[in-house]
């Protein structure tokens, strides 16, 4: 889709990169500037997550819709060791990095979905999404086109 | 880009002015560190109204600004927490604490000098 943007994450300037994106793509789809925040917030939390404990990844940004409602998706992946105890990886405080261990609990506290997959020694992905209802106008303003 | 810091009498002011990644977030830190000491800093104010996010690496590295700089006798105080930012922060459950905050660089000018007993300023 048009409004995909993938960013690649190597270094930490690339965090502040993929949160604008995912700011900027938030405001284009309607969100709100708070709710843009903690979209932002959320990538800042995973991108670092990828730079810890695999060095390397990517964050993919995208959008779905429904009938009545319109969701940022953020995607982001990662080859590294992935993470023996997902259970664990969601307890407050549970840090194996130089994290603080706040990052996943926190970033599943700002949007509306969060699902982890990981596999020991071939990498982990986050999806997250973040869902607005949209108004029926809008709905009704787009489906000529679709 | 660095981030500014400007002396005014016994206080250091950081004015954050744009995104900042980890790396600049920590070498402000060690500006800092090394300012307080070198001007014998009785008080620090970091403006964050710039700042897209605080996350829970900024809110760590702020709050470990403040202790070091009150190992050093200095207090810090953050202002210019945007509101948005402050809502992302309660939701995700990220605490400040003990960092004092206020709303503007007058405040947290008033809050210093009281905190300095109005012996921070030149003539202030």
């Amino acid at each position: 889709m048009a409004d995909d943007v993938t960013v690649p994450i190597a270094v930490d300037a690339d965090i502040v990169v993929a949160r604008g994106e995912g700011r900027a793509l938030a405001g284009r789809l309607g969100f709100s500037r708070t709710d843009a925040t903690l979209i932002a917030t959320a990538i800042s939390e995973i991108g670092r997550n990828i730079l810890i404990h695999a060095g390397a990844g990517e964050v993919e940004i995208g959008r779905d819709v429904d009938d009545h409602r319109v969701a940022i998706v953020v995607v982001a992946r990662d080859e590294g060791p992935g993470i023996s105890d997902v259970e664990r990886a969601f307890q407050e405080g549970y840090a194996t990095g130089s994290g603080l261990g706040l990052g996943l609990p926190g970033s599943r506290r700002l949007m509306d979905e969060f699902d982890i997959e990981t596999k020991l020694g071939h990498g982990t992905t986050v999806t997250m999404r973040k869902w607005r209802d949209r108004d029926p106008l809008e709905v009704v303003r787009e489906s000529p086109a679709r | 880009m660095p981030v500014p810091i400007l002396k005014q009498g016994d206080y250091l002011i950081a004015s954050i002015q744009s995104a900042l990644s980890d790396t600049e977030v920590l070498e402000l830190r060690d500006d800092l560190a090394d300012r307080i000491g070198r001007f014998r800093s009785q008080g620090i104010i970091i403006d964050v109204a710039a700042l897209d996010v605080i996350d829970s690496f900024v809110a760590r590295s702020l709050r470990n600004i403040a202790r070091t700089a009150s190992l050093r006798g200095a207090v810090t105080v953050i202002v210019g927490i945007q509101p948005d930012v402050a809502v992302a922060m309660v939701q995700f459950r990220l605490n400040l604490e003990p960092l004092q905050t206020a709303l503007d660089l007058e405040e947290a000018l008033a809050l210093l000098d009281r905190h300095t007993r109005g012996h921070g300023r030149d003539g202030g």
